[in-house]
């Protein structure tokens, strides 16, 4: 099992986020993260999945993605060659004495302060999982009120886009 | 500027433009705008059935029976809903079919309006694609994609569901000219280079077998199948989707694999080098306990959907491609290796193969307390009645024995309900094909069971002059369960009585329903039984035969074990011929 980024263009229609998601409930599979958005073409949108699957469900999963009569192209973002970020907003407690040292953790990750309480801070962060996940294990002995976070987007490096002819679709044969 | 028509007088129009001859249907408050331009429609005929679960399954038997897409309507909430078995049941067989929905108007939708379900979201699992319609101009073109996704690529079941606003509004009537589908493009041609590989690798086996689908059926490629076959010398077998595909009397077909196959049929594919998978998809049923299956075969699997390559059985030779189009290039392909002296001989194969057929025939046993044999009815009905006639069966005991015994020899001759199992299917699915097919002879074989899921839709045949004939299999129990419960629940009958010799009296519900009601229990009177129901064509027959409760099906397969551990008859099981491995 390993982790699969895949990236969906869809047409945005009523309803095609819940044709996807019941699409992997039906068949077993975990989303581990989902985020939808708008592209650069007006009516289609982008979708990036990740699920942590093994190599055959996740030739099942395109496949069956594929049959979708709204899904346009299906690229599976492999993890050396990708920009891959995801939104976190940390609450954590910050008194006086603790404050400093919140803030230079935060300086540290590059993150930011976007909101100060009398014993607390607001945290943004982006990054990777991994990066995140490593902020918020520094962070948790000053204590963690509440976190937010968005699903991973991620694009391909280099000057090509999905929607180019040059990128195959995931379930295409060679 | 053009007229404007109402978005009901737009569906008609659109259902004309898309060639329907036939809707099987039943009104209801959201959808009765459209029925009244139906009423005027020259060449759309409506029929008015009892259930809309019969309007779904008699749509599928009119597209298994014509390879034309079923078209099925109800209204809104219930008459939807009940369209569900139907809808799920083509989804599994992928049988070409357009469902219409009538939908609350949409400034009610999401208010649990009466008569509201969301049957777009109830149906998005079980069809090939749907839509929710909101305004009038939309109409035409989710008609006319509809029809072209239900017919095209893998056939499937489509919805339209449409709110009652919507028919009621005006607009325009534009036919498109085409459809626009950027996110649907099935490949239909084979890939050259995956041909002539396939080529190799077939006359290069030693122990092929054609292991042939319903897709075969699908894609109208019995007569490629057939060539390729007699080509080649290599043995055929037919699954329960695909028989007729390939004539059963033709010497090289080893029958029916799987769950209830010949032991012929499942020991040519265990004993297989290399399956050549033309439409088939590897089920359950099929391949018993996957890892133990076919253990020795490479795998050439021809399927026109990639999902189904490689999902449940690794391919060695994936062809995605239209299965007559597949087959119309590799029998060239094959050609030339043969004419470059490339062959293998067949003959040990065919011994093997041969010895398996002679030593397992299909049979049964007949009871020996004088009580009618199921299977021997349905035998001789197949014997009377013909392979030119087209059978439906519903789901148990009577559908394996009627895909045992009948005897087939043209596709779309064999309709039922392989993938979903739908108790039920064999009546409506009977009337829809007598109607697509008004001049074949269509018999029902029915069990007693399922029979009275369904047998209203009689009412409907009797008064729209379709005369279907029925060929009631009553063992007074819900026969393929009691055999479960007789073999591996200590023979405690848990609620599988029917008590169906008593209650209902078949002949009087038929005589009811306005049919000729016939009844047979004694193996003397099977022959003139039949006859007599062949020689009434003006109403429907329904012979009430009631046969012996304790007959098994057999060979089988037990769920959950391996095909190597068939059973010929109850605790017997076959000796393998390993002879030449």
């Amino acid at each position: 099992m390993a982790r699969h980024t895949l990236s969906v263009l869809v047409q945005d229609q009523p309803g095609v986020l819940a044709r996807i998601s019941a699409l992997f409930s039906r068949r077993g599979y975990n989303i581990e993260s989902l985020a939808v958005g708008t592209t650069e073409t007006p009516g289609i949108s982008r979708m990036t999945i990740v699920v942590e699957v093994d190599s055959l469900a996740l030739e099942q999963i395109t496949k069956q993605l594929n049959k979708l009569i709204n899904v346009l192209k299906i690229v599976e973002l492999d993890d050396e060659s990708v920009i891959a970020r995801e939104l976190m907003l940390i609450k954590v407690r910050a008194d006086l004495n603790a404050r400093a040292s919140v803030l230079q953790i935060v300086e540290l990750f590059r993150a930011k302060v976007v909101d100060v309480a009398s014993d607390a801070v607001t945290v943004e962060a982006t990054g990777s999982h991994d990066k995140l996940e490593a902020l918020l294990e520094i962070l948790a002995p000053h204590g963690i009120k509440e976190i937010v976070q968005s699903g991973v987007v991620a694009l391909g490096r280099g000057g090509k886009g999905i929607g180019d002819r040059a990128i195959r679709s995931a379930d295409r044969p060679a | 500027m053009a007229e404007k028509i109402s978005g009901a007088e737009s569906l008609i129009r659109s259902l004309e433009h898309s060639d329907v001859e036939v809707v099987f249907g039943i009104p209801g408050g959201a959808i009765l705008p459209a029925y009244d331009p139906l009423m005027d429609s020259k060449t759309v005929r409506h029929i008015l059935v009892r259930h809309e679960q019969g309007a779904g399954h008699a749509a599928e038997g009119y597209a298994a029976a014509t390879g034309r897409v079923g078209v099925c309507m109800a209204t809104s909430g219930p008459g939807a809903t009940n369209l569900v078995t139907p809808i799920a049941d083509a989804h599994m067989d992928s049988v070409p079919m357009v469902a219409i929905t009538g939908q609350v108007s949409g400034p009610s939708i999401g208010t649990d309006a009466f008569q509201e379900a969301d049957i777009r979201g109830i149906t998005m699992p079980i069809t090939k694609h749907n839509y929710l319609i909101t305004r009038a101009e939309d109409i035409p073109g989710a008609i006319r994609e509809a029809f072209h996704l239900a017919s095209t690529g893998r056939p499937g079941p489509v919805l339209v569901d449409i709110t009652k606003d919507a028919l009621q509004a005006k607009s325009e009537f534009h036919w498109p000219a085409s459809v626009d589908l950027p996110g649907y493009k099935p490949t239909t041609k084979p890939h050259g280079r995956q041909i002539k590989e396939a080529a190799r690798m077939i006359v290069e086996a030693h122990r092929p077998v054609l292991y042939v689908g319903g897709g075969v059926i699908r894609a109208r490629a019995s007569v490629q199948l057939r060539e390729l076959a007699e080509l080649t010398g290599i043995p055929v077998v037919t699954t329960l989707m695909a028989r007729g595909a390939f004539p059963d009397s033709h010497v090289q077909h080893m029958g029916m694999p799987g769950m209830h196959g010949s032991v012929g049929a499942v020991g040519a594919l265990q004993q297989s080098d290399l399956l050549i998978t033309l439409g088939a998809r590897f089920d359950d049923r099929v391949t018993g306990k996957l890892d133990s299956f076919a253990p020795r075969a490479k795998v050439i699997h021809i399927d026109i959907d990639p999902a189904e390559i490689g999902k449940n059985r690794t391919a060695d030779i994936p062809i995605v491609s239209d299965v007559r189009e597949a087959l119309i290039q590799l029998i060239p392909a094959i050609t030339a290796e043969f004419d470059a002296g490339r062959r293998e001989d067949l003959t040990g194969w065919w011994r093997t193969l041969n010895n398996l057929r002679e030593t397992y025939p299909i049979g049964y046993e007949v009871p020996d307390d004088g009580s009618l044999s199921p299977q021997y009815v349905i035998e001789r009905l197949g014997k009377i009645v013909g392979p030119d006639a087209i059978y439906t069966a519903g789901v148990g005991q009577h559908q394996m024995w009627a895909a045992q015994f009948v005897g087939y020899e043209h596709p779309n001759t064999w309709l039922n309900s392989g993938g979903l199992g739908t108790m039920g299917y064999a009546i409506p699915a009977a009337m829809g094909a007598k109607v697509g097919m008004p001049d074949k002879t269509v018999w029902a074989i029915d069990g007693d069971g399922c029979f009275q899921m369904t047998n209203q839709e009689l009412a409907t045949c009797t008064i729209n002059n379709i005369p279907i004939k029925v060929a009631l299999i009553n063992n007074s129990s819900l026969g393929m369960v009691r055999q479960w419960q007789s073999l591996f629940y200590n023979e405690r009958y848990s609620n599988t009585d029917l008590h169906s010799h008593s209650f209902p009296d078949f002949v009087k519900l038929a005589d009811a329903y306005g049919c000729l009601g016939l009844r047979c229990d004694d193996a003397a009177n099977v022959d003139q039984t039949i006859e007599k129901a062949m020689s009434t064509n003006d109403v429907p027959v329904v012979v009430d035969f009631r046969v012996h409760r304790d007959a098994m099906v057999w060979p089988m397969v037990a769920a959950g074990t391996g095909n190597d551990e068939i059973q010929f008859a109850r605790d017997l099981a076959p000796k393998w011929d390993r002879g030449d491995e």
